[in-house]
């Protein structure tokens, strides 16, 4: 904010009195409003390393083609993008093609982006500008040969990547358009929530529906019943977003991080709208699988374990408690083919997310040093398909993987 | 080398209780502050873990969670004839260690003292003359009931506590307690569902025309979410509170109920595993200038600041007062000096039946969930024509069945052996145990002070205790003891016996970590080291808050006394302490 109040205070140092004043106020909007787009499009999961200042480089990402390093992307001539004109921030977000012709890899999620009007795009930039800069040299590209070679996200892009700005569909209302480009655009949701092809393109034919990444399972967010958020009323969903739990559950992970950034400092009309759009997706069979029964391998060991270890909080009637304890009776999260999330969850533990209505950051323990593979996958599968849940088994090579990431 | 550090608001040694009390509501009115922590940083899930916490042989026996003796132990006598040696272990009492303190591992009563405590010294000489408190140095607290209530209630609601009020604005509630004070509203959550043994003490009493009622619990009945907007959970009655922490988020504690709000302040900072030496005070000895600490690579830092709170356990603010020359040390042969006056504890006894034919699943338990009957408790009976005056709350509170540490025997029984073995198998479900917590009143030798002798890690005297039971306390503990003996035969079983409170008090088996006083709050300064804010009378930017503050011990449990001093304190700094700073509140 600083920064913001220095800029105005120099424009008007610059300019004869009436046409500054004018002319800050609309610098002034257009960088409220950048700032905002840097909310919906949480440039900080990425590019801000914990404890490092805003902007100026971040953690690895793995990659299944290796590890990249999310630049600093503040306005540093050096190292940042302090160069950079917003010409080539313009192209680079349309095009995924950045500074001097440097093609970007999709981790960087321009897929995405492109679909962001000129004017978003143009309004972060005003506000990337005010960004402190900071001198922090990034080699993003950590790819092993034949992946670091640029040149081939050319081929990348004719075969995965299409540019073009969201398109509204007239059919359909304001709230739910504002919702899709959101989700579709800034928001870029289908980075984590979509299933990626060999290449690790987003499968289209399976928006949102879930996928696998950084040893966490991104669950389906469509408004399928079973797997998705189907269940959740609009209201749930908003809360979601704004506090990172409700009455289905707590956020967690990437998700926690997301929340805390981003969909928490949302207005509450986008979360509306969000919410308005997921539901309307439809994502995959709504049909339940068949519960496994209680005689089936590990339903019986599951049990005994979830009662002696898991009970005490989350419920013998697997309810939970508001605010502090997750349902995993009816959880969607629960329910998701991948147990990748849930066996992250008892192995490591996980801290709810602190939000202005939510402010408890109630955690669930650590239990990979008392249970056994076998055990984790036991009482995973128990709670997979008790209470009304359904779902595949859990086998112990999945808590063996989930457990070899630590 | 000392480190001098950039000045803060406000310093505060201890962060449990009292401290994160404070800490919250001056971090509220934007005051920078940081509290200084001898022991770990300790939270729910790193630290009280559902697989491990409850482990009787790490947490109870070994007792993981409080303070060692090596970090700081005291020395004890029972008079001033003899010379005191230290403890090498801790018994009697078990101080807590780490954030949180003591209300980490605390079983969570939660008791209003009456107006007729906080106005001890006149409500019984109205009533009964001033011969009868011969041999005692009672004193009124220079606060009244009506005043503390609103205090009260928001430590409540801060808590979730759990219980049915007797008296609201005047008017009886049936089934609370009927000697209660008014308070303005009920309890936050209804009661806990009874067990058996309380169940059955509360239907015995009533027969015999007493009024027993729910024990006031942190240990929660419902789900909650406290006025800082923090979740709860509801208790599961698992029986391991005292000594533990709670896995389930369902007893209160700093942890449970202000922490999670606390550590998210720009405006607040906690080092742990840092101990404070002293208090470091000007030339003229009437302000502090901050603390001197060490951290565990034995630096020594110089943390200055405007105001100073001591928010240690009780025993730890009176020495560290004695340690920095805050005020003047009591000296039990003239009666002059304040600090270490009025030390006091808990005068306890207890009770047991043995049943051929009931089981009371002892195991489903919490630490509060129980009866409690009043009737005997302070001044709720007439005293006339008695030779003592004080009282016991006697509850039927069966905390926990333990493996190990639960195995209740009839006399006779061998120590040990097959037949031990034997009698502890069938006595574990069908024994019903009940007990009094007695009041404890000052007297002239009854204090604290430095040793002359013992020193700790850093060269630093220890706190010496002088205490015994005074023959006041014990003769009512005695007839509370017979009223005691007359319940437990109306209860009909097999066998019953009672253990009476005797004279000469012992620092090893374990019996209350209810140690009060030492730097009292009072309306004189020649008898009070602290004012009815808890302010120095002596250093006024220093703030003593604790049960290190409670003029006598009443018949209760302190903890819901010592929350509601720290609001009461909190009040004081924030309403009219900040706007005259460094001044008295109360003019000496």
């Amino acid at each position: 904010m600083r920064t913001i109040v220095l800029s105005l205070t120099l424009a008007a140092g610059l300019a004869p009195a009436g046409l500054a004043a004018a002319q800050a106020s609309d610098d002034g909007a257009k960088i409220i409003s950048g700032r905002y787009q840097a909310i919906l499009g949480d440039c900080a999961a990425c590019h801000t390393a914990p404890g490092a200042k805003p902007l100026s480089g971040g953690l690895p990402l793995e990659t299944p083609f290796g590890q990249l390093i999310p630049p600093n992307i503040t306005p540093d001539r050096a190292s940042g993008i302090g160069n950079w004109s917003e010409q080539d921030f313009h192209r680079m977000m349309k095009t995924g093609i950045g500074h001097d012709g440097k093609r970007l890899y999709p981790a960087m999620p321009y897929p995405a982006y492109t679909r962001m009007t000129d004017s978003d795009i143009s309004d972060l930039w005003a506000y990337l500008r005010t960004v402190e800069p900071v001198f922090n040299p990034v080699e993003s590209n950590q790819l092993p040969f034949p992946f670091n070679i640029r040149l081939s996200m050319l081929g990348w892009n004719m075969i995965n990547f299409e540019e073009g700005t969201f398109r509204p569909d007239p059919e359909k209302s304001a709230q739910w358009n504002r919702g899709a480009y959101i989700v579709q655009g800034p928001g870029h949701c289908g980075t984590c929530h979509s299933p990626k092809t060999v290449l690790g393109a987003d499968k289209d034919s399976q928006f949102l529906q879930g996928a696998s990444l950084q040893g966490w399972y991104a669950p389906n967010i469509t408004g399928n019943a079973q797997t998705g958020i189907g269940g959740w009323s609009e209201d749930d969903l908003v809360q979601y977003l704004k506090t990172g739990a409700n009455s289905h559950t707590i956020a967690s992970g990437p998700m926690a991080e997301a929340i805390e950034a981003s969909t928490s400092q949302m207005t509450e009309d986008d979360l509306k709208a969000i919410a308005t759009y997921l539901r309307s997706i439809k994502g995959g069979p709504d049909s339940k699988p068949q519960a496994l029964g209680p005689s089936e391998p590990g339903m019986k060991a599951g049990a005994a374990i979830y009662h002696d270890t898991c009970s005490a909080c989350h419920g013998g009637d697997g309810k939970g408690a508001p605010q502090i304890f997750p349902a995993l009776a009816g959880s969607a999260l629960v329910q998701q083919p991948s147990a990748e999330t849930l066996a992250r969850l008892v192995l490591d533990g996980s801290q709810a997310v602190h939000t202005p209505e939510a402010k408890t950051t109630p955690a669930m323990p650590s239990l990979g040093w008392r249970l056994s593979d076998r055990q984790i996958a036991d009482v995973l599968t128990y709670i997979r398909n008790n209470w009304g849940n359904a779902a595949p088994p859990v086998a112990v090579s999945d808590v063996e993987s989930a457990r070899r990431r630590n | 080398m000392t480190r001098i550090l950039p000045r803060k608001d406000v310093v505060i040694v201890g962060l449990g209780w009292t401290g994160s009390i404070l800490a919250h509501e001056l971090t509220e009115e934007g005051l920078d502050v940081v509290a200084i922590e001898r022991g770990p940083w300790r939270d729910t899930a790193t630290d009280f873990n559902i697989g491990y916490a409850q482990d009787e042989l790490r947490y109870a026996v070994r007792r993981d969670l409080f303070l060692q003796p090596a970090v700081e132990a005291m020395t004890m006598r029972n008079n001033t004839a003899q010379t005191a040696l230290p403890m090498r272990d801790f018994g009697s009492f078990l101080p807590g260690n780490g954030v949180g303190g003591a209300g980490v591992h605390w079983n969570g009563h939660t008791w209003r003292f009456w107006d007729s405590d906080f106005r001890i010294a006149d409500h019984l000489n109205e009533r009964y003359g001033a011969d009868r408190l011969t041999g005692l140095q009672l004193q009124n607290w220079g606060v009244t009931g009506p005043e503390m209530e609103n205090a009260f209630d928001r430590f409540e609601y801060l808590c979730g506590i759990s219980g049915k009020a007797g008296n609201i604005n005047g008017q009886a509630q049936e089934g609370g307690n009927p000697f209660e004070d008014p308070r303005a509203r009920d309890y936050p959550l209804p009661p806990l569902q009874m067990t058996y043994a309380p169940t059955l003490f509360a239907e015995v009493t009533k027969s015999m025309g007493l009024h027993p009622f729910p024990t006031p619990a942190a240990n929660l009945s419902k789900p909650y979410v406290n006025p800082l907007g923090i979740a709860m959970g509801e208790c599961t009655l698992c029986g391991f509170c005292e000594r533990f922490g709670c896995a389930n988020y369902s007893k209160s504690s700093a942890q449970t109920t202000i922490l999670p709000v606390l550590m998210r302040k720009k405006n607040f900072e906690v080092r742990t595993d840092s101990e404070v030496l002293r208090v470091d005070l000007d030339k003229a000895g009437k302000h502090a200038r901050g603390v001197t600490y060490l951290d565990t690579s034995g630096e020594e830092f110089f943390q200055p600041a405007d105001m100073v709170l001591l928010c240690a356990y009780g025993l730890h603010n009176v020495r560290l007062m004695l340690l920095s020359g805050i005020g003047q040390a009591y000296d039990p042969g003239t009666g002059e000096g304040a600090v270490g006056r009025n030390y006091c504890y808990q005068t306890n006894s207890s009770a047991q039946v043995f049943f051929d034919d009931k089981n009371f699943n002892p195991f489903i338990a919490a630490g509060a969930l129980g009866q409690t009957v009043d009737d005997y408790n302070g001044d709720a009976f007439d005293h006339g024509a008695l030779d003592f005056v004080g009282g016991a709350g006697i509850n039927c509170i069966p905390t926990n069945g333990r493996p190990i540490q639960t195995r209740p025997v009839p006399p006779g029984t061998p120590r040990w052996g097959k037949d031990w073995k034997k009698a502890t198998v069938s006595a574990y479900k069908s024994t019903l145990a009940f007990s009094s917590q007695g009041s404890s009143y000052p007297t002239r030798g009854n204090f604290l002070d430095l040793d002359p002798t013992y020193t700790d890690r850093f060269g630093r005297p220890l706190l010496r205790i002088t205490f015994d039971f005074p023959d006041n306390d014990i003769r009512m503990s005695n007839w509370v003891s017979d009223r005691m003996e007359d319940i437990a035969k109306t209860f009909g079983g097999r066998q019953y016996v009672v253990n009476r409170r005797k004279k000469g008090w012992d620092s090893v088996p374990y019996q209350s970590t209810h140690n009060t006083g030492g730097a009292i709050m009072g309306a004189d300064p020649k008898t009070s080291a602290v004012n009815k804010y808890l302010q120095s009378w002596d250093v006024p930017n220093v703030f003593v808050i604790g049960a290190s503050a409670f003029a006598h011990n009443a018949g209760k449990n302190p903890t819901g006394t010592v929350g509601a001093l720290a609001f009461h304190t909190a009040d004081a700094i924030r309403q009219h302490y900040l706007r005259n700073p460094g001044q008295p509140l109360v003019p000496a």
